[in-house]
Parts: structure tokens; C-alpha cells; sequence
């Protein structure tokens, strides 16, 4: 927990040469540095899921930006995630289209399901389940996206389909 | 009716690509304007077309471009055209199909609007969800790039224009054009002050115009086909088509393109299929999340931005969410202040500590926690939330726009909570 | 001026200013959170809602911000519409939610912001019944206490700290009602003016953690107009008093010099004076070198017995008041008077004093450096050496802003517009130093190079300002930038050491030939520009040769200097251990004092009276804020009773401090405006002294009830307008005798307003402060010639680098100042410590001669060639000498020093720290 300045040398110990390279690409059309910050938030996370203190004082210092500055910045935005999360994150429509349909019901089997409830991860490590605001496909609600992936029309069989016991590996 | 924004669109069959979509007139209204039409000709058609902004407010896009300082008045630098793809509001589900079934009919636009504002860097802002989306934009920007629709000599006119996709890192918020600017610009996406509008300092200090996706689509159209044409097309006093979509239990929820001021009645009993067997409508909100509940005495109002107005709602986004009468209504107008107390960015202290006062103040009341005072509480924090001006943005004030008609068409509904000890709805949904 | 109605009233308003200020003008009582006078207008907090009316047949209105809303004329609004008032009740009672209502233990309490906003909207019933956000606080540093559950998120502390004043380790966390201000993870503050956060957050989010550990109201605290005495830039400050103690320094504003704020060095550097070092009584030394306390009227006997007719000599004090040096130098004679200064310091503030009345540059006060529109700074780390200075020229490369806000008819308050337009666009600034300095971030150009070097950079911006040709780009565009600007500023220094920077600074100036460039010099205290005033004639001794004669003196007074900080060790022995009587004034214990023969326990600033030269020539007063304790004594009554016991014939006929500044006055022309530095002791507003308590200081009669249960009466102050009570009002009252703010239902430090003849203008009272010297028409005349020095191999040149904390001889006695200060160290830079093989934090033996230190090892992100910088006035590095040739090598038995926090704050964080910072969510 020292307050070290991070030097150079400590970014690239931090962040890949793909990593870099990628935000170097976003820089060619930013015209300031701290402007490509929830870019390279977002890079770095893709490939590691969360953006840990470490990533984020190098990303920082990348940019030339202080680490309260991009956590300011990191901490706005709700898909960037200052603390890890499971091999898949589950974002969980709870807006209103998707409540009038029912989906408190489905998002406590999904919960019962899973073991776990907004904001915790499967003890498998494989789901982290966060609430999201509309999802934009509220013709299709009550409706999710599991990683990439939109799943419409939920209802219990459905989370049952997706996630029984066996496929979480959660044999408890 | 004729189809124009969707002609392309056949959800379940793949997106249109270059090909498919320039076999059915596509690029045509960018070849017409770079062969002869100068920028300030284009204006003047979308001006005179009447198309108003499809993101929620409705200003006359003519309008909001004629803000824009051009040749000599603009001191030398970029200018900037951005897409608002953020599509977040409760309820909307219309900017999605439009880029996922068809995403060169929004690069034409988007060049076309370039073109007549003289931006030179284009953003299309899309929120971090619509993966699918992103990579469908990503894709037809390389065929773009490829047939030199973008970059440094679009079709050999010397006009240059290159266009990036900006997935969002999320938040509702990022969907208020200023607020959109900052996440741009990688800061906190709290709005910015107006003035100075975008339009003349706006992404890095520079002249912008942040436009919705739908209102976007419509440019090529209307540069191809006139003005007239545009404007003959609505059935009321608004110009064009819309995408009008109804959610909610309903027998066929979808999104439909209609004309402009097609009646209320008519979307949701002919295109949603009327309400699911044994539910009765109780109320609806016409144009998302942020708009006032209208009711079963308003269903033969026209789509149309003053008429919804004149009613005492918004047209928003012209997508309706439909509360049935065995939804709770105090559960619904919780659930979406819920929503906006979580999605404020803090910035100022109506919406930041006032809508989770109002939360707070709901959910004893759905809890059956009320008291007969709490109905008073809600309407001052209707009067000091409320109000444009009030507050830095639009969001507080949109947020309170259900709330405010729920207890003026449901009032008996929040006393029945209180009186009764708990939600008399109880038994349909959780808590 | 246009005129505005509001509630019906008209009101005379100034074009361009906003409805807020415009109320505040009226002295109408709008509340405000997020809008400050410095700062300017965002329009978050909400509290300033006014109802505007389209016209006069309006009469509903709508609710605008009136910090947000220009004046025009025939504007109509009102604070008193219903629809106003409610909503300000709401913003409050919304502010309110999840604020802990800790007032009685809240060391902001009683002037508190929020406190007063609330009583001013009429907010009482609290109707919220669920739970209230709770957040975990962070260690700061030793300075700033934090306590975030009091939060109203204003984001006044964000903007102060990041957008002013450049801190970049303080911000806005999370988003909605869970924002966080703080830092991205515990640790020491590291902006050199985060002290102001105390001032700038309406709560008690951030408050003074040295005040808390020994803390009072504001209304029990005694106040007296003061000057900062850390450095030589001369900020007002209010130090506030009880039970003999300074527990804080507070701001004071000036509207020309420091404004709303002050620096680090000034807010928390006087913890020294309540230190165990201070001395209490006179003492005279044992033959076993202990000394024994005497009283006054002994210990002036004493003296006496050893100075009438024996040849005597003294050495004045730049941090010593113009009075207390002058009585000196009459008492011994100006030929047996030495300054005080070190010889090469003598010299440089000698040229200095020269050059300022020469020059055809304006010495800027601080408001008109933040005017600057291109600036020049050679040789000074401005952030270190004039802490206020530096956050000036923050503020003058935001002008470019201000330009590009002004063409697009953008008023200058409308902040976060301003800032968006401009983006990251300045005003032209150039930094020319041996190394990295804390300005960097904001210049346009850093160039690095060794003094001499730098000096000669300044000549060559001053041969192409003459239409000369260099071969030297840099100075060529550096040049065209100076000429380009309306308002150029050059600022250099003595930091340096070097009087060719400081002449290459000056052939700038004066090359640029325009009425309006500025030339500001920063140099070391707080008053080393009137002491070197008072030597200009050249009159005197230097420090060196009074050691030379040393053995012939039969005594020696030295006035509140450490003399073993101005010369080399071997020269200030051989002048106090000869058979010279020492007889030393001051007020904590030193090496000096040490070698003296009789001490006199001198008052410190608080305690007594006197007046200050700052570096842009201005002659300010300062004011006991309370009464010396036990048998101290102001080193002017000191004097002035010496004089008396020895019969001086001039000097005798001096009764009272207005006599000795009217005969200070007549001494030397350059002193003539010190008469009006400040009203004389008659001076009485409506009949009554200006009080020093608060209308509310309670106890009183009870404060010594542990001593003695009799209240003894009140001290009498007879040597100035001010008085130790309640009675009397503090209003209106010439600015320079304004010891406190307050005003009815402004109990918080914004009731400045109310002493303002306008918003963020000068203070009713009229201006504060004497400007004793002016530039001329004519130029300075100096010469251009540069000593080189030549680098033997493995040969590195000491380039002395100030330290805001830690170079100061008195603040470095307060503890926290100390804990900033750290250890005495060698900067280097990086391509040297891999020579050397040394990371930041190991230690290098530094060899200067026959000195030899070991040193901690910091490393520099640029250095000039063959440059290492030292830190000055640390202990490990006494000897070093600015200019010297040194070698280096790595220091084997070095042990590392462990971590940063100091033991006793990690026990009370520990709990944090193992769950992190700030949540996310
Ligand atoms: C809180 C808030 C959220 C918004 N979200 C969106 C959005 O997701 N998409 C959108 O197009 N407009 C959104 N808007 C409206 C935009 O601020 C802006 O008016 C719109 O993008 C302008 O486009 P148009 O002129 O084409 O309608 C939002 C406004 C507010 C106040
Ligand atoms: S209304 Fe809400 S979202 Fe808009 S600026 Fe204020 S806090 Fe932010
Ligand atoms: S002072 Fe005007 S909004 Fe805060």
C-alpha cells in the first residue's frame, strides 16, 4: 500500500505489448493523451476481465493521467469493473419492461440457480451477476445477456436450460 | 404504407450488407449530393423537411444544425458529427434494430450529415451492450472505407470524413448529448452547462452535433427524395415515419415503422395485437421511461410530438411501455425511479440526493410502509425535482415525469398501499 | 451599469457578472455552495435558485440558478417568490439525507457553510426516515483530516484542488448519490496548497488536522491581522489563539496579494511556536554551558554591563520586523551593523533591492502576475521558493482560456465552459532550470540547464529581444513569445544563487521595453527585501567581516538569526567563541543560541508587532494575536529598553512603536511610506479599539479557573488600535486591521463577502499594505558577464533546490512539517543513479571538500548536464554550498527509511487500508 510513484519500466511490467499497441491505436485519433482513458480501461479489461489497482495506476501513468483521475473515470461507468468478476458476467435486465414481465420472479431462480446474488460471483468462478439497466429489447423481456450474448424471452425453464446444477459445476 | 427506415430490415435474417443495401438504393443520396449538391443546399432540404430529432426531444434537426458556425464564422479546426447510440432509456428498443438489421442506411446518414455541417471526425457513441450492433458498424465501416465512401476523398468530391464506433463504457447518462461529449472525451460523463451549446463548443472544445441513430437514418432519404416527399409521408402534423415500438403485456410486442402521427390506438391494437387475454389496460407511457402515463382516454391521440404534448406527456422515443391493470402501478413508477436515482451522475443535488429521497419515500409506500403524508413529500419532491431548470440536465425531470401523472391518474392505487398496509398487486409480481 | 429588478427592487449591477454575485453586491442574502468567488460558477449544488420573469407581466417565473444566469438589463427576478424559497429549503433538506448531523463534534461547527445555508433556507424537520450513506475515510497526511460521511458533494474540493491549484492526487469517485471525493488510495496529500481544502469545503469533509488535536470553536479562537512570515511573498493570514497557543492560521484576504489562499508552508508552519524549543525567559550562561533563567530587567542589566562604552556590534535578521532591525542598527551604529545575511545572500538581495527600483518592469503584485499572458521563469522552482507565487501562475496560463471564452462571448465565470472550450490550450509559460520543477505540468517549454547556463539563456532572450541574432532557437521563441504577450512576466530569483540569473532576468525585462512586462523575484524571507532596503546605502558589515574582527568586539547582539545557516561553520565559531560578549534575541532554541552568552526569549510573531517588506515591495504590518507568555518579550521592546538601560541618546527619546516607525520612516527615504502602512494606536473605529474576540468568545472568566479562580483583567494592548476583548466592532475598519471575519448569519469564512466592496474585490476597508519602491524609467544597469566554471571528471555541480517544507528554519520545528520535510536529500538523474547503481531512496555520499554527507537519493525526470541538486536548509546537508563541485559515490551502509506513514496514524488506518479505498459502486 506505499504511495510509490510508478516509473515507466513499472507500466511495462504491468501492461502486455498488445495491450499498449492497442492503445496506442486509439490514441491516433484522440488528440489528448487522458482522452483515450475509458478506452484503454476497456482494452485492458477485455483481456483480463476487471481492471485491477495495479492495471490502473500503469494505464495512468500510460497516459500521463494521475490514478485518482482515472479512477474517477473507472468508477463512473458501470461495465468497468474495479473488482474481478467471474469468467462470464451475467447482466441481468431489471428496468421496467422487463419487470412488468415478470423478471423479479426469474432473476430469484436465476439467483436460487447460481448460488449467488447481485454483484457476487459462482463459487465456480465462472458467472459474476450484475443488475443492468434496459437492455434495449424490451419486446423480447424479461431478457439478459450472459458475456456477449443476448438471451430473450427468460423465464424459469429457461434459466434452468442455461444453467442446471451440472453445466455451473456446482454439484452441492 | 411505404417502408423507409426499415425497408432493409428482416430480423432473424442476417444484416444487410454493402451489396444488398446499395442494390436497394443505397448510397444514392450520397452519390446525389457529392455530384452537385453543396452542403448548404442539403441543409436547406433537411431544414425544410421538417425532421425532428428522433432522440427524445424532438428539436427540428434543420435547426440544430443551422447552429453550427460554418466557413469563415468557424475558427480552423475539426468539427465533429457523433452518433447517439446510447439507447438506454426504459422502454426504447428502436436505435438497436436500426443498426443491427441495417447498418449502412446510419453510415450514409452519418456522411451525409457530415457533409452538411462540414464535420470531418465522426463518432458513432453506442452503448457497451449492443455487441452485436458494434460489430455489424464495424464491419460496414470497412466497406465504406473500402469503396471510399470515408477517409480522405469521398468519392472523389475532396471531401474528407473518417468515422469511428465508441462502444460506451455505460450509464444512462451518457446518453444526455453534453454528458455524451465528456464520456467521449474519456471523462466522467456528467453533462455540461448550456450555453455554449455543442454546436459550437462542444467534443474537445469544438463545433458539434450529437444526433440520434433513427434521426440519422432518415437523412439519406430525405436528401434522395425531397423534402415533400418527407414531409408527405407523416398522417399528421410531423413529418416522416417512426419507429414506434410497444412493450409491456401485450399480445405482440415489437417495433413497428408507421407514419408519423399514426393514432395511438392503432399501434398497440393492430400492430401489438391489444392486451394479453385477461388483462385489461390501466395506463401507458407513450414514449419511454422519462414520459408522462397517459390512459385508456388518450388512445386515439395521434403520434405526434405536439399532440402527445398537448395530452401532458412526451412523444420521448416513441416507444410505449403499457402498465396493465394487474400490474402494481406504485411497483412500476418505483422501478423506474430506482432506476434514474441509480443512473443520476451525482452532479446535482436535486436528482443526485432528491430521487433517492423519492425512492426511499416509494418503497414504503409498495412495502406497505406509507403514511397518508408521504403522498404530500411525493409531490414537493415533484415540484422541487421536477421542473427543467431545476436541475443540471433533463434526466431528474424525465425521471419525474411518471411519477408526477402516476398520482394523477393512480392516486388511488398509492392510497390504497397506505391505507392497506401493503401492495394490493402483491400477488402478481415480487416485491 | 445595467440595472436589474429583483423583488421588485432595482438593482445597479455589473455587466458581465451573474445573478448571484449581482444579489451578493446588494448584500442580499442568496445561499450558495458550489459557486466560489475564485473559482466561478458550475451550477451543481443548486442552492442559489432564483425565480427569472420573461417580463413584467410574468408573474410565475421560472427557477434559474443564479450562479448561471448573466445580468441584462431590466432583468427580472426574485428570491423571495415562494417558489424560490421552497426549492432552496429542498436543496438543503435533500443535502441533508445522508449528512451525519456530528455538528457538536464536527470540527467545522459553528463556522460551518452548510450550518449556515441551512438556518438561512429555514430548513428544520427532517422528513427522510431511511438510512443514510456511510463511507470509510482516508489517511491524508498529517495536514488534512477526512471525513467523508459529511460530504454535500459541491465538488468544490475537486475543483479547488485539481483545477486550481494542480494538485492531480484528489477527485470525484463513483457517480449518483455514492460519490467519493478522495484519493485513489490512502496517502499524503501532495499539493503544497491542500491546506485551502479546509477553507474550501463548506463541511467539515476535509478540516485542519493539527487544529483537531488541540481544537476550539472559531468563535473562542482570539484573531489579530497578521502576515505570513514562511517566505518572503507576504500572504495575510489570521492566526487564531487560545490559552496562549496558536492552534491554526486561517487566510486573510488581500485582495492584491494573496487572495483566497495561502500555501502549506503558511497555514500549518506555525505549529513552532507552541514547540517545546520556545524559550520562556531570559537566560545567561553557566560556566558549564546551561543557562540560568534571569528576568528582563536582569538580563537588560546584564547586557547593558557589557556593551556601555564597549565596542559592540550586531547582526539583524531578514525574518525579523523592519522596527526590531532598525532599533539594532541605531543601537550599535549602521557601521557595526551586519544584516544578518549570508555574504553571497548579501550580495544577491543587495543587487536585488538595486535592481528593483531600476528596472522599467513592474514588480507585479499577485493579482497582476495572474494577469500574465507569457511568462519567463530562470532558475526558480517558483512552487518551493514563492509557494503563492506559483499558484498565481497557474492561474495566468488559464488566460488563453479566458481569451478564446471572451471572443465567443463567454463569461469568464462560466468555469467547466471555459475550461471545456479550451481544453488543455495556455498562455505561453517557459521554465528555464537546472531541473524539474513543480510548475512543469502547466509549462509550454522546460528547458534544463546549469546556472550558468540558464543566465546565459536569459541574455540571449534579451540580445533577440534587441533585434539582436543568437544562435539559440529556444531563446529566439522564447523571445517572440515575451514580445507577442500584452502582459510578459519574468520571474527569477536568489534560489539560484546566482547573480547571473538574476541579471539575465533583468536584461529580459528590460529588453522587452514594454509598460506593462512585469519582473518578479523571488527571495528567501519574509523580510529580506526591507532589510536589504535598509542596507542599500552600503553601510554596514558583511557577515565575514564581522568574523574578521571578531576578537577586537567586546559584545555582540544578534537579533533572531541563526547565524550558523548564514556562513560556514569554522567562520561563525571563530565569531562567537572569541572573548566577544554574545547576546542573542530569539525565540526557539538553535546552534546559535547555543554559543551565546545571554539570551533574550523573544515574542514570536504572534506576540508582537512590526512590519514586513514582501518581495514585491510591499511594507505590511503584523499584530500580536495575543499577549506574550510568561516573560517573553517583542524583540523591538527588547531593543528599545536596551536602548534606554544603556542610554542611547537617540533612541531613548523612542516610547512607543508609532514613534519608532515615524523615526524608521525619516531615516532612510526608501521607509518613508512605513507611516502608512497601517493606522497609528489612536486609531479608533466609532469610538472603540477593533476587537480581537468574536462577539461570541465564550469563557473568558473561566479560562484560568485551574490557575486561579480570580479573573484577572484583560491585557491591554497600548501599541495598536486592537484590543484583547469583545467590545468594539470588526467592520469596515481599514483593511489592514481586520482580525476576523464573521457577519450576522455568516458564521463560515464566507462572510468575506460582506467585507468586500464587491464580490472577489478589494475589501471596503481600501487597499492593505505600503509599496516602498517602485521601478524607473531608466533600467537597470548590470553586467553580463558569467564566471564559467569548468567540471573536472566525475565531477558534479550543486544546484540547491528549496523545499516548501523542510528549507524553512522556523516552520521545520512544527511536527507535521517536519514528517513532510523528510530526511535532507541529493536529486539526480536518472541516467547518474544507473551510473551510480541507486534507486530512489538509497543513500550517496556527497563530497564537497572536506565535507562529506550522506544522502537519500531522489531521482529527477530532467537535469541539466553534470547537475545534482541538494536539498537546502535540511540538517544532513548544513555545509553544501549552492555552486560547489562535489563527487558522489554510493553510500554502502545506507539504510533505506521505512514506510511513509508515521506509526501512530497507521494504527488508526489499519482497518482501511486492508479493505482498500474508496468502493466502486
Ligand atoms: C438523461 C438523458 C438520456 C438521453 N439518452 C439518449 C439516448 O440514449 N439516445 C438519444 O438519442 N438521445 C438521448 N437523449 C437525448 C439527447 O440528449 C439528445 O437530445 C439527442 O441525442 C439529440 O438527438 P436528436 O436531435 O437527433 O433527437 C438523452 C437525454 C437525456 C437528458
Ligand atoms: S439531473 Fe441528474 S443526471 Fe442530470 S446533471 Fe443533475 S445529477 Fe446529473
Ligand atoms: S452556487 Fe449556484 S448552483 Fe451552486
Amino acid at each position: 500500500m506505499s504511495n510509490a510513484k510508478m516509473i515507466q519500466s513499472d507500466v511495462s511490467s504491468v501492461l502486455t505489448l498488445q495491450e499498449m499497441a492497442e492503445i496506442d491505436h486509439e490514441l491516433e485519433h484522440i488528440p489528448y493523451k487522458s482522452g483515450a482513458a475509458i478506452d484503454a480501461l476497456k482494452i485492458i479489461q477485455a483481456g483480463r476481465g476487471w481492471v485491477s489497482d495495479e492495471c490502473l495506476q500503469a494505464i495512468a501513468k500510460y497516459l500521463g493521467m494521475s490514478s485518482e483521475e482515472l479512477e474517477g473515470v473507472a468508477t463512473f461507468y458501470n461495465l468497468i469493473y474495479r473488482r474481478p468478476v467471474g469468467e462470464k458476467v451475467i447482466l441481468f435486465c431489471d428496468s421496467v419492461s422487463c419487470w412488468i414481465s415478470g423478471c423479479d420472479s426469474v432473476k430469484q431462480t436465476l439467483s436460487d440457480t447460481l448460488g449467488v446474488d447481485y454483484g457476487e460471483t459462482t463459487k465456480d468462478n465462472r458467472y459474476t451477476l450484475l443488475p443492468v439497466p434496459c437492455l434495449g429489447a424490451c419486446d423480447r423481456a424479461p431478457v439478459m445477456m450472459v458475456g456477449d450474448d443476448l438471451v430473450t424471452h427468460l423465464d424459469d425453464n429457461k434459466i434452468n436450460e442455461l444453467f442446471s446444477a451440472s453445466k455451473t459445476g456446482d454439484q452441492s | 404504407m411505404e417502408k423507409v427506415l426499415t425497408r432493409n430490415i428482416k430480423p432473424g435474417k442476417p444484416p444487410t450488407d454493402m451489396a444488398a443495401y446499395e442494390a436497394n438504393g443505397g448510397y444514392q443520396g450520397l452519390r446525389k449530393a457529392m455530384s452537385g449538391m453543396s452542403p448548404q443546399d442539403c441543409r436547406e432540404v433537411v431544414s425544410a423537411s421538417n425532421l425532428r430529432g428522433r432522440g427524445g426531444a424532438g428539436f427540428p434537426t434543420g435547426m440544430k444544425w443551422s447552429f453550427v458556425p460554418m466557413g469563415d464564422k468557424c475558427t480552423p479546426g475539426h468539427k465533429y458529427l457523433v452518433c447517439n447510440a446510447d439507447e438506454m432509456e426504459p422502454g426504447a428498443f428502436k436505435d438497436r434494430l436500426l443498426m443491427e438489421y441495417d447498418p449502412h442506411q446510419l453510415i450514409e446518414g452519418m456522411i451525409l450529415s457530415a457533409y452538411c455541417i462540414g464535420a470531418d471526425i465522426s463518432y458513432i457513441f453506442i452503448r457497451g451492450e449492443y455487441i452485436v450492433a458494434i460489430e455489424r458498424l464495424r464491419k460496414a465501416l470497412e466497406e465504406c472505407y473500402a469503396k471510399g465512401y470515408l477517409g480522405e476523398n469521398i468519392l472523389g468530391s475532396g471531401c474528407k470524413l473518417e468515422m469511428y464506433v465508441h462502444p460506451s463504457a455505460g450509464r444512462y447518462i451518457c446518453g444526455e448529448e453534453t454528458a455524451l461529449i465528456n464520456a467521449l472525451e474519456g471523462k466522467r460523463a456528467n453533462p455540461r452547462a448550456k450555453p455554449p451549446f455543442p454546436q459550437v463548443s462542444g467534443l474537445w472544445g469544438r463545433p458539434t452535433i450529437v444526433n440520434n441513430v433513427e434521426t440519422l437514418c432518415n437523412i439519406p432519404h430525405i436528401i434522395d427524395r425531397g423534402a415533400e416527399w418527407f414531409k408527405s409521408l407523416g398522417v399528421g402534423e410531423d413529418a416522416g415515419t417512426k419507429l414506434f415500438g410497444v412493450s409491456g403485456r401485450v399480445k405482440n410486442p415489437g417495433c413497428w415503422e408507421l407514419p408519423m402521427g399514426t393514432p395511438i390506438r392503432e399501434i398497440l391494437e393492430n400492430h401489438a395485437g391489444g392486451m394479453q387475454d385477461g388483462l385489461q389496460l390501466k395506463g401507458f407511457l407513450p414514449g419511454g421511461g422519462s414520459t408522462d402515463f397517459l390512459t385508456k382516454d388518450h388512445l386515439d391521440l395521434a403520434m405526434d410530438y405536439n399532440v402527445i404534448g398537448k395530452a401532458g406527456s412526451r412523444m420521448g422515443t416513441g416507444t410505449m411501455i403499457i402498465l396493465d391493470d394487474q400490474t402494481c402501478p406504485v411497483g412500476m413508477v418505483l422501478n423506474l425511479i430506482r432506476f434514474f436515482a441509480h443512473e443520476s451522475c451525482g452532479f446535482c443535488t436535486p436528482c443526485r440526493d432528491g430521487l433517492p429521497w423519492t425512492r426511499q419515500v416509494l418503497e414504503d409506500i409498495e412495502q406497505g410502509r406509507g403514511k397518508v403524508e408521504d403522498l404530500d413529500t411525493l409531490e414537493y419532491q415533484i415540484n422541487y425535482i421536477g421542473a427543467i431548470g431545476n436541475t443540471h440536465c433533463a434526466l431528474a425531470p424525465g425521471a419525474m415525469e411518471p411519477l408526477q401523472s402516476a398520482l394523477k391518474y393512480f392516486r388511488e392505487d398509492f392510497e390504497r398501499h397506505i391505507s392497506g398496509g401493503c401492495c394490493p398487486y402483491h400477488s402478481g409480481k415480487g416485491a | 451599469m445595467p440595472m436589474i429588478y429583483v423583488d421588485g427592487q432595482e438593482i445597479e449591477v455589473v455587466q458581465g457578472e451573474n445573478i448571484l454575485e449581482a444579489c451578493l453586491n446588494a448584500g442580499l442574502d442568496l445561499p450558495y455552495f458550489c459557486w466560489h468567488p475564485a473559482m466561478g460558477s458550475i451550477g451543481s449544488c443548486r442552492q442559489c435558485a432564483v425565480i427569472q420573469y420573461q417580463n413584467e407581466e410574468d408573474t410565475s417565473g421560472r427557477i434559474v440558478m443564479g450562479c448561471m444566469t448573466p445580468v441584462s438589463e431590466g432583468a427580472r427576478f426574485s428570491l423571495k417568490a415562494e417558489k424560490a424559497t421552497e426549492f432552496r429549503e429542498a436543496v438543503v433538506e435533500s443535502l441533508m439525507l445522508n449528512h451525519p448531523h456530528d455538528c457538536p463534534v464536527c470540527a467545522e461547527g459553528g463556522e460551518c457553510h452548510l450550518q449556515d445555508m441551512t438556518v438561512m433556507v429555514g430548513h428544520r424537520d427532517r422528513r427522510y426516515t431511511g438510512k443514510k450513506n456511510t463511507y470509510r475515510n482516508q489517511y491524508l497526511g498529517p495536514l488534512i483530516h477526512h471525513e467523508m460521511n459529511r460530504c454535500i458533494a459541491c465538488y468544490r474540493c475537486e475543483r479547488y484542488y485539481r483545477d486550481y491549484a494542480g494538485g492531480k492526487d484528489l477527485g470525484a469517485q463513483a457517480s449518483h448519490d455514492h460519490l467519493y471525493f478522495g484519493r485513489h488510495e490512502e496517502g499524503v496529500l501532495e499539493s503544497e496548497f491542500s491546506g485551502n481544502l479546509v477553507e474550501v469545503c463548506p463541511t467539515g469533509v476535509f478540516t485542519d488536522k493539527p487544529f483537531l488535536k488541540q481544537y476550539s470553536r472559531k468563535w473562542d479562537l482570539q484573531s489579530a491581522p497578521s502576515i505570513c512570515q514562511g517566505c518572503a511573498v507576504g500572504c495575510n493570514i489570521a492566526p487564531g489563539e487560545r490559552y496562549g497557543k496558536v492552534k491554526r492560521v486561517h487566510n486573510r484576504y488581500n485582495n492584491e496579494v494573496n487572495g483566497y489562499f495561502i500555501c502549506d508552508r503558511g497555514r500549518f508552519g506555525s505549529g513552532y511556536l507552541n514547540s517545546d524549543l520556545r524559550l520562556d525567559y531570559a537566560g545567561i550562561k553557566n560556566p558549564d554551558g546551561s543557562f540560568f533563567a534571569v528576568h528582563q530587567q536582569q538580563a537588560l542589566d546584564t547586557a547593558a554591563g557589557w556593551m556601555v562604552g564597549k565596542k559592540v556590534a550586531a547582526i539583524g535578521s531578514p525574518r525579523a520586523s523592519i522596527e526590531a532591525n532598525y532599533l539594532l542598527r541605531e543601537l550599535v551604529g549602521a557601521k557595526n551593523f551586519a544584516a544578518g545575511f549570508s555574504d553571497q545572500e548579501a550580495d544577491l538581495m543587495g543587487s536585488i533591492a538595486n535592481i528593483l527600483q531600476a528596472t522599467k518592469a513592474i514588480n507585479p503584485s499577485i493579482k497582476q502576475i495572474e494577469s500574465a499572458d507569457a511568462v519567463l521563469i530562470l532558475g526558480e522552482d517558483v512552487t518551493n521558493t514563492a509557494p503563492r507565487v506559483a499558484l498565481a501562475l497557474r492561474q495566468s496560463v488559464r488566460n488563453k482560456a479566458f481569451e478564446l471564452a471572451e471572443q465567443m462571448g463567454l463569461p469568464s465565470w462560466q468555469d467547466a465552459a471555459v475550461r471545456n472550450l479550451a481544453q488543455d490550450q495556455r498562455s505561453p509559460m517557459t521554465i528555464v532550470s537546472a531541473m524539474d520543477t513543480r510548475l512543469d505540468d502547466v509549462a509550454s517549454t522546460c528547458v534544463s540547464l546549469a546556472p550558468d547556463d540558464i543566465a546565459a539563456f536569459g541574455y540571449a532572450v534579451a540580445a533577440a529581444l534587441a533585434g539582436e541574432s543568437t544562435d539559440n532557437a529556444q531563446a529566439d521563441a522564447t523571445a517572440q513569445m515575451l514580445k507577442a504577450a500584452k502582459n510578459p512576466l519574468i520571474v527569477s530569483g536568489s534560489s539560484m544563487a546566482h547573480q547571473g540569473v538574476i541579471n539575465s532576468a533583468v536584461a529580459v525585462a528590460d529588453a522587452l521595453d514594454k509598460a506593462t512586462s512585469m519582473l518578479s523575484f523571488c527571495i528567501p524571507e519574509c523580510n529580506s527585501l526591507g532589510l536589504a532596503l535598509m542596507v542599500a546605502d552600503g553601510s554596514g558589515s558583511s557577515l565575514s567581516g564581522l568574523a574578521k574582527r571578531a576578537s577586537k568586539l567586546d559584545a555582540l547582539i544578534i537579533l533572531e538569526n541563526d547565524v550558523y545557516r548564514r556562513g560556514d561553520k569554522s567562520q561563525i565559531d571563530q565569531l562567537l567563541a572569541s572573548g566577544t560578549k554574545v547576546i542573542t534575541l530569539d525565540m526557539v532554541e538553535n546552534s546559535t543560541l547555543d554559543q551565546s552568552d545571554l539570551v533574550m526569549a523573544a515574542a514570536s510573531y504572534a506576540e508582537s508587532q512590526g512590519t514586513l517588506v514582501s518581495s514585491e515591495g510591499r511594507a505590511q504590518r503584523f499584530y500580536p494575536v495575543h499577549s506574550p507568555a510568561a516573560e517573553r518579550l517583542p524583540s523591538w521592546q527588547w531593543l528599545l529598553r536596551l536602548a534606554s538601560v544603556t542610554g542611547h541618546k537617540k533612541l531613548s527619546n523612542l516610547q512607543n512603536f508609532d514613534q519608532i516607525v515615524a523615526a524608521c520612516a525619516v531615516s532612510n527615504p526608501l521607509f518613508a511610506g512605513l507611516v502608512d502602512v497601517a493606522p497609528l494606536n489612536s486609531f479608533r473605529d466609532r469610538g472603540s479599539k477593533i476587537p480581537r474576540q468574536t462577539h461570541r468568545y465564550s469563557g473568558r472568566t473561566a479560562m484560568n479557573s485551574g490557575v486561579s479562580v480570580h479573573e484577572p483583567q484583560q491585557p491591554k494592548d497600548h501599541e495598536s488600535p486592537l484590543s484583547y476583548s469583545m467590545e468594539g466592532l470588526n467592520r469596515d475598519q481599514p483593511s489592514s486591521l481586520m482580525p476576523f471575519v464573521w457577519s450576522p448569519g455568516w458564521n463560515s469564512n464566507q462572510s468575506l463577502q460582506k467585507f468586500q466592496s464587491e464580490v472577489d474585490g478589494p475589501l471596503k476597508g481600501g487597499p492593505s499594505g505600503v509599496r516602498l519602491i517602485s521601478s524607473s524609467l531608466q533600467g537597470a544597469d548590470i553586467s553580463r558577464q558569467i564566471d564559467k566554471v569548468t567540471l573536472k571528471a566525475h565531477q558534479w555541480h550543486l544546484v540547491p533546490m528549496q523545499q516548501i517544507h523542510g528549507s524553512d528554519e522556523l516552520s521545520a520545528h512544527t511536527d507535521e512539517i517536519a514528517e513532510l520535510a523528510g530526511r535532507g536529500f541529493i536529486a539526480i538523474g536518472q541516467k547518474v543513479a544507473e551510473k551510480l547503481a541507486v534507486t530512489e531512496g538509497d543513500g550517496l555520499l556527497v563530497k564537497q571538500g572536506e565535507i562529506e554527507c550522506s544522502l537519500e537519493v531522489r531521482i529527477l525526470s530532467r537535469v541539466a548536464k553534470n547537475c545534482i541538486g541538494y536539498s537546502v536548509g535540511y540538517l544532513e546537508t548544513q555545509g553544501l554550498t549552492a555552486g560547489s563541485l562535489v563527487t558522489l559515490e554510493a553510500d554502502k551502509s545506507w539504510q533505506r527509511s521505512g514506510p511513509e506513514m508515521i506509526a501512530s496514524d497507521k494504527a488508526a488506518f489499519e482497518q482501511v487500508i486492508s479493505d482498500g479505498g474508496a468502493s466502486n459502486v
